[in-house]
């Protein structure tokens, strides 16, 4: 059995992530975004690669959407209404709320920057309508086989890692996650599962980042000097997600600094997607869901509705505008009047894309930006980048990884050097296989499979018996190698024999079955045969009185002397095992000895000692479990002496 | 596995209450508290009244048992104390393992239980039967606290109506409520909790989403599904290594507003346990019970059920006049509602079930848009902005027109926005500043509690009994007669309505037959209302009695790790091979697992060998001169099989040794390790072994 990773998308590059994952005969596409950088057919995945005839019904189980940007879900309404595919699709409830709003959103600017339409706003309902929500941990299970569940993944508001379980192989897709929470969303969340796969985003795949509450402050100063020096404030973003946290930081600033500075969003976001918000205030944290019942924290009083003609009314103002990275659109226009005037600022958020203007203003301060062959904007205005970011660093990528364990795991949605290097450290430190595939490369690695058998209750019962059994060994300790040298380490080791009692019987068109030894010769009619090891010795005596003979020695209850002595004997020399001095007998584990008396005791070698008064027999027996122990007692008691008074 | 049904409860308030044995682990099924008989007691005393001292005539008219018709007087004068599921009580809190709670009403009693000082088990709930339950519990906390400002603080360890000789002179009727049939019930009575207690009970919580997983004790995998009786409850489903079992509690197909009954969830599971009695009190009012319902047979067997058949039942069941009747009923209501305050009179409406509440509101305030008439619609209760705030963000739990509205944008309940418009007012309570300078008649009242004796019900109520335009709309199932009582005599109208409260019978039998369960629990009192048969077993349960069920899977299912099943080392015996098994065996999510463990490799080396049948003496010689050990047969015991039975053979080099070998054990005797263990060697190698 194996898993099949195809990489449609954000295989060593960030845009446009796809991933058609074939897992025990299912197949399952993980998100469907399109790249912001390309305005070819670059821009979607290559569809065409999951089946040449372009029957995706057939070839897919269903898609999946991790949350709704468009480089997640871009692609979708040209997948189901353009290409055809019309099984389930599965997101979030918030996802399914907001993606109509994000690619509505884009339709748009696409539609302003000429490039013509590649869906209407029709097909995004219709595309909309064949989504299936899901809620947190809620277990899906798809068909027969399949099984998905949906994990918190902070980032933005119903962003989620997917896990997805097809008969003992199971693996899970992270989407864009964020380990540390953030103004308004909680950490990402999930169990430790059983995986035999985890593709996991590397957006920072080398970064390490301090705490965010300086970065904060560092964003706040910023708007706030520009706004108190009269100048305006464009903040480029998404219409939902990175808006509402900024804009609950600016709320809060606004309330405590007392201003009176308006905040704008652009027109028609800010309202619906609000009300979006408060009604999903529950994916959110726990600090801003406590607000639910009091007010609730999307109910902003300070932003406003902005319209065209305040473009160039005087005053200072925040302004949210659509899209992020300036790509084109309304934020471009604002821009575009904007960017000359020293007094404005622009924000941009920690990441752009290469190819938009956002990532060339953040690539060295250039004066002159040249939008085509024609239009050229000066750039004066101040340029604050935002240093935090709702993606995990590259610490919390390695906590997850490691939280995981998974057997394998596959890098996507990253810088290629960067994740080349954060593939070396998952290898060499977690010992994890991992790969970073580029785009349209398969991935194949093996699956867990499990091979099922009924167990006795016989051997099921004396499994949930603990029967450890604790032994010192010195062994070397693998970690120390390297810096220290190899080093002998003396650690308890427990072993614990409960599974190896138990025997696996396989017949020809039968089920396997697992029975306890005991039970094993029952069933096949066998008589047991035991095996035992034996040995009558005599053992140096020496007294302190003089008292006659041997024999008058040897009295019953002076064997329980010998034997208390003996036992004495032992434990001051033998490191390991019980010692039980049962009167007659000394018993450490199933090494038993008791005095001998008989002088034709069977377990005695003839000839070979010499019976005198200065020696008892001991007679011992044990069995092969004990035989190292049972020669190592032995060795003791030849080479000491019985004292006795 | 053992089934214990504690009580069968009384309609949607009272939900059923079990006892569960799976797997070792003690299930209880719901922690409900009975608040109809709340009744007995007398609700807030109105001024002299109270002190009105019994007269020495009553006193002894009742002691000499003389029946009369009941009247207010005859009513419990003291602080309430509530009654918890009657048995209950009879188990130890501290054994049992994990508690299960399917409705907020399951879970009024949940508290008292908390309390115990053993108590230690699990308790799942459903998240949004968590928040909702915790909110009627302050209520209830907040609407008893006037009651007890009243009544001041008493003796809480016995209050002198539990007294025997006050019990004696209770009329029958309420003696019944208090007592039981059979006078065991006295020992359910429980001084309510506090806010503190209700707050300690949530820490205790374990809260789920529909369809989450949740593992206990890494044996048995938990899972709740949605049953549309209301906001947030659900059926389970608890999978152990043996047994499989879903229990269904009073479910409704089509919801107005809760998610629907998912039941296709509860699908692949062996046992069924149906206690939803909601049919025992609407059929009572049926024509005739006799004429039971066509008995369809049904085979487990018939799994021959192509799936196109087994999706028609399935949307059979969803194909429903009930919620449209449902709806109907509410606009019924509303008209009632409406003509009273046409005619000047206010409505009183102490309904508690959340889903009616939030359709009525949304059909009440669309009758009165369309028309002229400008009446408040007030909501008093001290969780009512709360919990009405909560129903709002919520779209995961509701059905699937209501989630269609959070997709299109829209509020998902018409409240939010009829409150903003100031067409619905919330107040804490009858005395809040707000609602007197708001107050205006005729007007239209929502308000706990249906029992009408705690709560702003009692107020209103007292104040408007002699309006004969007013309407009171009461549930069904509430006893009106004992519970108008203290109120008498009415001029107001009453209206006594039945919601849908769970499942029609008519459904049992498709249900069935969609779900397959091998053995059904089913309760006796229902048995002659419908015919289940076919080649199912039914356990029929009823009250305070212990069923077995026998185990249906004679072994576990083990799965191996098919990387340490290729290590394995197998070996013929007869006409299967065996192989001794090795690796780590891990409980996990309900299954056994056999993983390669991460054992250190000395420890391998421990031999855990089981022999059989008798070594071959001849063949040992030969075995052992290979080794280069050299002995001869000293003696045969069994002269006439000289080539299979014991002997002692004598081993004269390299070193002296004894092998004694007889019918079913060996001796090895020899004074060296190195010897010793190759002599070992060399039987197991003529022997069979594992």
């Amino acid at each position: 059995m194996a898993i099949d990773c195809l990489v449609l998308g954000a295989g060593q590059e960030v845009g446009k992530s796809c991933v058609v994952v074939s897992i025990n005969g299912k197949r399952i596409m993980f998100d469907c975004g399109m790249h912001m950088g390309y305005t070819d057919s670059r821009r979607y995945p290559d569809f065409s690669l999951i089946s040449k005839t372009g029957d995706f019904d057939n070839a897919l189980t269903c898609v999946i959407v991790t949350h709704f940007h468009l480089d997640h879900i871009g692609a979708l309404p040209y997948f189901t209404e353009v290409c055809g595919y019309k099984g389930p699709i599965y997101m979030t409830y918030p996802t399914k709320a907001l993606a109509p709003l994000m690619l509505e959103d884009y339709r748009k600017n696409m539609d302003r920057r000429g490039e013509g339409e590649q869906f209407t706003t029709e097909h995004i309902a219709e595309c909309m309508k064949k989504v299936i929500p899901v809620d947190l941990k809620q277990t899906v299970q798809v068909d027969k086989d399949l099984q998905i569940r949906a994990y918190y993944a902070g980032h933005v508001i119903g962003a989620a890692m997917f896990y997805a379980k097809v008969g003992d192989a199971a693996m899970v897709y992270t989407g864009d996650y964020n380990m540390t929470p953030d103004r308004h969303l909680g950490a990402a969340q999930i169990d430790r599962l059983q995986l035999d796969l985890l593709i996991t985003e590397s957006t920072y795949a080398t970064t390490i980042r301090d705490s965010r509450y300086g970065r904060e402050r560092e964003f706040l100063k910023a708007v706030h000097n520009c706004v108190a020096a009269g100048g305006k404030v464009l903040i480029p973003t998404f219409a939902l997600g990175r808006a509402q946290e900024l804009c609950i930081l600016l709320e809060d600033y606004w309330e405590r600094m007392n201003l009176k500075v308006p905040i704008y969003f652009s027109a028609g976001l800010t309202i619906q997607a609000n009300m979006y918000y408060k009604m999903l205030i529950n994916w959110t944290s726990q600090k801003i869901k406590e607000t639910y019942a009091t007010r609730n924290a999307f109910d902003f009083k300070n932003v406003r509705n902005f319209d065209r003609s305040l473009i160039n009314a005087p005053g200072p103002c925040v302004l949210f505008a659509t899209p992020g990275m300036i790509v084109g659109g309304f934020s471009l226009e604002v821009f575009m009047q904007w960017a000359p005037s020293e007094n404005n600022l622009v924000t941009l958020p920690g990441y752009c894309v290469a190819g938009t203007i956002g990532h060339k203003l953040m690539s060295g301060k250039p004066t002159k930006i040249d939008l085509d062959k024609d239009t050229q904007i000066d750039v004066r205005c101040q340029i604050h980048q935002l240093s935090f970011s709702p993606h995990t660093d590259a610490k919390g990528i390695m906590d997850l990884v490691k939280f995981l364990s998974p057997k394998h795991a596959i890098l996507v949605h990253g810088e290629k050097p960067k994740m080349a290097t954060l593939k070396e450290r998952i290898q060499s430190e977690l010992g994890i296989q991992c790969y970073c595939p580029a785009n349209n490369e398969t991935v194949t690695i093996p699956s867990t499979h499990y091979v099922k058998a009924d167990a006795s209750d016989t051997f099921i019962r004396s499994c949930l018996n603990p029967n450890f059994k604790f032994s010192t060994c010195s062994s070397v300790d693998k970690s120390y190698l390297d810096s220290n040298g190899s080093k002998a380490v003396s650690r308890l080791s427990v072993s614990d024999d409960r599974v190896s009692e138990g025997i696996l019987v396989v017949g020809k068109g039968k089920k396997a079955k697992v029975i306890h030894q005991d039970e094993l010769l029952n069933t096949f009619g066998e008589k047991k045969h035991e095996i035992q090891f034996a040995y009558c010795f005599p053992m140096h005596m020496t007294r302190t009185e003089n008292i006659p003979s041997a024999s008058d020695l040897l009295c019953g209850l002076d064997n329980c002397t010998l034997i208390s002595r003996l036992s004495t004997i032992l434990s001051n020399e033998l490191s390991e095992g019980n010692i039980l001095d049962l009167g007659e007998q000394l018993q450490v584990e199933s090494f038993r000895v008791s005095v001998c008396l008989s002088d034709s005791c069977p377990h005695r070698l003839s000839g070979s000692f010499q019976n005198n008064s200065e020696s008892v027999f001991f007679c011992c027996c044990w069995a092969v479990a004990d035989e190292k122990l049972a020669w190592k007692i032995i060795s003791i008691m030849k080479g000491s002496t019985l004292q006795t008074t | 596995m053992k089934f214990t049904c504690l009580s069968k409860g009384g309609g949607f308030h009272f939900p059923p209450c079990h006892m569960l044995n799976v797997s070792g682990f003690r299930i209880l099924l719901e922690c409900p508290l009975d608040l109809s008989s709340l009744a007995i007691f007398s609700p807030v005393p109105v001024g002299l009244e109270a002190h009105e001292p019994l007269d020495s005539e009553s006193v002894a008219r009742k002691k000499q048992k003389i029946e009369k018709t009941l009247d207010a007087n005859d009513l419990v004068r003291a602080e309430p104390w509530y009654k918890t599921v009657k048995n209950l009580h009879l188990w130890d809190p501290s054994f049992i393992d994990v508690v299960l709670i399917s409705s907020p009403m399951g879970m009024l009693g949940l508290p008292f239980l908390t309390l115990s000082k053993d108590f230690s088990a699990k308790i799942y709930v459903t998240e949004a039967t968590a928040r909702i339950g915790q909110l009627m519990m302050e209520d209830l906390v907040s609407m008893h606290m006037e009651l007890n400002q009243f009544y001041g603080p008493g003796d809480a360890s016995f209050p002198q109506w539990m007294k025997w000789e006050d019990l004696e002179i209770l009329p029958s009727e309420l003696k019944k409520i208090a007592l039981g049939k059979y006078c065991e019930e006295l020992g359910a009575w429980m001084p309510l909790y506090s806010a503190v207690d209700v707050k300690d009970c949530m820490k205790k919580v374990q809260t789920l989403k529909y369809a989450e997983e949740a593992c206990y004790n890494g044996t048995l995998i938990i899972r709740p599904f949605s049953s549309g009786l209301e906001i947030g409850t659900c059926n389970w489903t608890i999978s152990g290594p043996k047994r499989n079992v879903a229990y269904i509690s009073s479910s409704i197909f089509v919801s107005t507003h809760a998610m629907d009954f998912d039941f296709l969830g509860l699908r692949g599971n062996d046992l069924m346990i149906y206690s939803d009695f909601s049919s025992l009190d609407t059929t009572e009012n049926m024509e005739n019970d006799d004429t039971c319902f066509d008995p369809v047979t049904y085979t487990s067997s018939n799994v021959s059920d192509d799936v196109n058949n087994l999706e028609e039942i399935a949307a059979s069941l969803l194909k429903d006049d009930e919620s449209r009747e449902e709806m109907e009923k509410l606009a019924f209501l509303c008209t009632c509602a409406f003509d009273s305050v046409k005619a000047g009179g206010s409505v009183l409406v102490p309904i508690d079930r959340l889903g009616i509440v939030l359709c009525l509101l949304e059909e009440m305030s669309l009758l009165l848009e369309s028309s002229s008439l400008k009446v408040p619609i007030y909501i008093i209760s001290s969780v009512a902005e709360e919990l009405l705030a909560f129903t709002s963000i919520i779209p995961e739990w509701l059905c699937k027109h209501r989630q269609e509205k959070l997709f299109s944008g829209e509020p998902l309940f018409a409240h939010v926005k009829l409150i903003k418009e100031g067409k619905i007012h919330l107040f804490p309570s009858v005395h809040s500043i707000e609602l007197l300078t708001n107050w205006q008649e005729p007007c239209i009242v929502f308000c706990p509690h249906w029992s009408l004796r705690l709560g702003p019900v009692v107020h209103l109520l007292r104040y408007w009994c002699p309006d004969p335009n007013s309407l009171l709309i009461l549930e069904s199932g509430v006893d009106a007669n004992l519970a108008l009582l203290p109120f008498k005599p009415m001029e107001m109208k009453v209206l006594q309505c039945s919601f849908l409260s769970g499942m029609s019978l008519q459904k049992v039998q498709p249900l069935l037959k969609t779900l397959q369960p091998k053995l059904l629990l089913f309760p006796k009192e229902l048995r002659c209302k419908i015919q289940i048969s076919g080649a199912n077993t039914i356990f029929r349960y009823s009250e305070n009695e212990t069923l077995r069920i026998p185990t249906s899977k004679e072994s576990t299912e083990i799965d191996i790790a098919t990387d340490l099943a290729s290590k394995f080392r197998w070996k013929p015996l007869k006409k299967e091979t065996i192989t001794r098994l090795d690796g780590e065996l891990v409980m996990d999510q309900g299954k056994h697992r056999l993983l390669s463990g991460f054992r250190p490799a000395d420890s391998k080396q421990q031999i855990l060998l089981l022999h059989w049948g008798s070594p071959d003496l001849k063949g040992l010689l030969t075995e052992l001169s290979k080794m280069g050990i050299t002995g001869t047969i000293k003696k045969v015991s069994d002269e006439a099989e000289p080539e299979n039975a014991a002997g002692i053979i004598d081993i004269v080099g390299p070193e002296k040794a004894l092998i004694d070998v007889r019918e079913t054990d060996t001796v090895i005797i020899a004074a060296n390790d190195n010897l010793a263990s190759h002599i070992f060697k060399a039987i197991d190698i003529v022997l069979d072994g594992i």
